[in-house]
This record gives structure tokens, C-alpha cells and sequence, in this order.
């Protein structure tokens, strides 16, 4: 066994969620930039370049690179020959992730009570803590800030077979095209096929956080992530939604065996701040 | 469309009525905060007739929940947030008067039509320039509802804040007339 202080894990988590939050990953960047000089809309381009400002001026003074902050989604894979002492593992987590927003001066988005009194936590927790358990004595974690205008454009749809890559394809373009200007594009789009409906999502959110650029190793997945995000660029609906070329940077679908009878399809959809850190202990 | 118009803060009808969709704005003057719990308190207090904690006439409202500020920065990082959610409260703030909306997204239909009726404009910010756009923000103070946190209603004080006429007060609305401009369908 390796024992690991429950200390380390706030520390890490800490320290992963206020680079997330200041420091656009390069992948990010690089497709901005790619889009700007590709992008044939005025204001298009224009919004481009706000965007581009926006993430380096974030950078250099440490600051929110948007005000939603998010709710603090964490993905781990704990090593099964790891035992945390000195305190709880998730409590270690959600410690980690107050100092973040309490240091960085980052927004507390969390109420605890989703109908009634909507009261706010203050320190942005709990956090949403997606563990598997893995060989291994390490803990990797990919901290996921979420923000909600993207995060309400979800949809899921409980497909058939019958349904095919094309009926895949088409749900996705659809989501993006009814969301319009809501999630502020452009956007990478999150896909999870199969498993169960709950399943299918969580593999959609994991696939938000992917690096732009990578595809699904398998071919086939690979060729409906480029037909997806090849027709939602020619819905028009553009950076900010003000119209252009520019309407997602990525598609990226993560899949898994299901059942029989259905085909869930999950689509979580993430602004250009697509913002993600990953650290190991 | 786009030409670039300064204007400050509060709006008159002839403002107003000069701002045509797609024009790029800078704006500057104080202009307050309101996303959807401060619209809630403000819808009730309308419906039984009560007075307001602020004045809505002339006024722009930002839908924004900022993050805190850092020491020695006026305001923490400030873009808009949907407007959507605000759009079953929007209607009864236009007929107090309320000429100019900044936020990002979709508004419906019977916002528009009242949006006519009361001659007012819906401004698009760009949505996660949070950082950049709280540079214009020069003095911020809490004027409402301070147990809200990031949704109380704040006064702004505005030197330059770029926008976007979305909708203007003539029903035109981007968002209908410029992604089928870039549609390949």
C-alpha cells in the first residue's frame, strides 16, 4: 500500500482547478486562432479575437478567464494499492476545491437545494466527484470547471440501432442548432454513446475534456466526430451565435457497450472555455 | 449594418430608437446587474405595487453574476451570463421603464413585442470575455439584495463596455438575420 495525506489531494486539487480556471489549455488556443483565420464573419472574427484577448489577459493576471466558474467536476482514477490517511477522500476533494475558489477569486455557483430555497453553499461545493478504481498506486485527477450556459444545452436521446451513425449524427447537429447562441460558441461538443442513460453522459462530460486535435482511436467513431462537427459548421450560427463559420472547435465521442435493445446517446456541450487541468499523485 | 456608436447611460427613446441591430457600441455611464433571483424579487414587488430598490428608467440592466474581485481591481471578472432565464420577468421591467438589456442568447418572441411596444434594445456582450470586459468596469458597489452574493444587484460604473445591438427596438434581431447569411445546409 502507499499511503497518500488526504492533505495532497486538496493541495493538487487545489492547484488543478485555479490553473483550469486562469489558464486555457494550448490546444484551445491553437484552435481559436485557427478558426479566427478561417472565419469569414465580420463579427465572427471579431468575437474570435475578444475570446483570444480574453484567455491571455486571463493568463497573465491570474484571473477567471469567464465568471462562471463552474460547479467543480472531478475525474479520478484512484490506484486500488492507494490508502488515504489523515482524512477522508472526498472530503479532502471538496477542501481542495473551497481553497481554489476562496483564493482565486473565483465564483461560488453551488445552491444547496435545487427547487426551494436555492440557498448558495458559499464555498462552491461539494464538488461532483466521478471516481473509478484502477490498478495502481497513483490518484489521477482531470478537474473539469463547468459552466452552466453550455451545461443547460444538454440533451440526451435514448436511440435504437435502427437509428444508425446517421440518426447519431443528426441528434448531435440538432442539439447544437437548438442551442444557437445559448452556450456561448463556439463550442466542443461532449458525445457519449451507449451504456445506460446516466452512464452515456458522464462519458459525454469526460469527452468534453479531451485535448482538440485528438480523435477517437477507433476509425470509425473518429470519422462521425469530423461528419458532426463538419455539419455543424455549416449551420451558420457562429462565434457568440452572431453568425459565421465557426460554431464548435470539436466534436469528441467517447462510447461503450450497451444493451441490446438501445443505443443511449448523451450530448454535454461546453463553451470555448473548454477548461480542464490533470495532475497525478 | 455595423457602424460603431458611443453612448452613455441613462437612454432616451431618440437613443434608443437610433440603435439599429448589429451596430457595435461602447458604452459608458453606470448601468446595473440583475440576473435571475434579483429579477424574481423586482417581478414580485411590481406585481403588488411596490416601490423598487432601483429606478428602471432609462436604465440598462447586465445580466452578469461576477466573480469577486481581486485586491486593487474595481470588479472581478464580469461577462454575461443567458438571457433567457430572465425572459418571464423582462416584460413587466420594460413597462417600468427599462430601456436596455445586456446579456447573451436567444430571447423570446413576447420579449421582442414588448421590447417594440416600449421602445427598448437587447445588447450581446461576448460571452466568456469575462476578464476582458471587467477592464471597462471602473467603480462597482452593491446596491440590492446584498444577501444575493454575486446576484445582487450591483451599480456599475461603465467606460467603454463593448456590446453588440442584438435586437433592436424595432424587432430586427442577429440572431435571425445573420447565421442563415453562413448556412451551408
Amino acid at each position: 500500500m502507499r499511503k497518500i495525506d488526504a492533505i495532497e489531494i486538496s493541495d493538487k486539487v487545489k492547484s488543478l482547478f485555479l490553473e483550469a480556471n486562469f489558464n486555457i489549455g494550448e490546444d484551445v488556443l491553437e484552435a481559436l486562432e485557427k478558426a479566427l483565420k478561417a472565419e469569414t464573419s465580420k463579427v465572427g472574427q471579431d468575437a474570435l479575437k475578444m475570446i483570444i484577448e480574453n484567455n491571455r489577459l486571463a493568463s497573465s493576471e491570474e484571473l477567471a478567464i469567464c465568471q462562471d466558474t463552474g460547479l467543480a467536476v472531478l475525474f479520478v482514477e484512484l490506484g486500488q494499492e492507494v490508502c488515504v490517511v489523515n482524512g477522508d477522500f472526498t472530503e479532502a476533494i471538496n477542501e481542495g476545491v473551497k481553497a481554489a475558489y476562496k483564493d482565486g477569486y473565483l465564483r461560488k455557483s453551488v445552491v444547496d437545494d435545487p427547487v426551494f430555497d436555492r440557498k448558495n453553499t458559499t464555498t462552491n461545493t461539494p464538488a461532483f466527484i466521478y471516481t473509478d478504481i484502477v490498478p495502481g498506486d497513483k490518484i489521477k485527477i482531470t478537474a473539469l470547471p463547468k459552466g452552466f450556459g453550455s451545461e443547460n444545452m444538454s440533451a440526451l436521446a435514448m436511440l435504437t440501432a435502427a437509428h444508425g451513425a446517421k440518426g447519431i449524427v443528426d441528434f448531435i447537429v440538432d442539439t447544437v442548432r437548438k442551442a444557437g447562441p445559448n452556450p456561448c460558441p463556439p463550442t466542443v461538443v461532449g458525445v457519449g454513446i451507449g451504456g445506460t442513460a446516466d452512464k452515456a453522459m458522464v462519458i459525454a462530460k469526460k469527452a468534453t475534456a479531451r485535448s482538440i486535435g485528438e480523435y477517437n482511436a477507433n476509425p470509425k467513431y473518429a470519422q462521425m466526430e469530423k461528419e458532426a462537427l463538419e455539419r455543424i459548421n455549416k449551420l451558420g450560427i457562429g462565434p457568440a451565435g452572431l453568425g459565421g463559420n465557426t460554431t464548435s472547435l470539436a466534436v469528441h465521442i467517447n462510447y461503450l457497450p450497451t444493451h441490446i435493445a438501445g443505443m443511449p446517446v448523451a450530448v454535454n456541450v461546453c463553451c470555448h472555455a473548454a477548461r480542464h487541468a490533470y495532475g497525478e499523485i | 449594418m455595423s457602424q460603431e456608436i458611443k453612448i452613455t447611460t441613462p437612454l432616451d427613446e431618440s437613443a434608443v430608437l437610433k440603435l439599429k441591430a448589429g451596430d457595435s457600441v461602447k458604452i459608458t455611464g453606470y448601468i446595473y446587474t440583475g440576473r435571475d433571483a434579483a429579477h424574481k424579487r423586482l417581478f414580485e414587488l411590481i406585481k403588488e405595487g411596490k416601490e423598487l430598490p432601483i429606478t428602471l428608467e432609462g436604465q440598462i440592466i447586465y445580466y452578469v453574476g461576477p466573480a469577486p474581485a481581486k485586491p486593487d481591481y474595481a470588479c472581478g471578472p464580469a461577462g454575461p451570463t443567458t438571457s433567457y432565464r430572465m425572459d418571464s420577468y423582462t416584460p413587466s421591467l420594460l413597462e417600468k421603464g427599462l430601456k436596455g438589456m445586456i446579456g447573451k442568447g436567444l430571447r423570446s418572441k413576447e420579449i421582442i413585442d414588448s421590447m417594440k411596444k416600449n421602445k427598448a434594445v437587447y445588447f450581446a456582450a461576448i460571452g466568456g470575455a469575462a476578464a476582458l470586459i471587467s477592464r471597462t468596469i471602473k467603480k462597482s458597489e452593491v446596491i440590492a439584495y446584498p444577501d444575493l452574493g454575486a446576484e445582487a444587484i450591483h451599480r456599475y460604473y461603465v467606460e467603454d463596455f463593448p456590446a453588440i445591438v442584438c435586437i433592436d427596438a424595432f424587432g430586427n434581431d442577429l440572431y435571425e438575420t445573420e447565421p442563415p447569411k453562413y448556412r451551408k445546409e
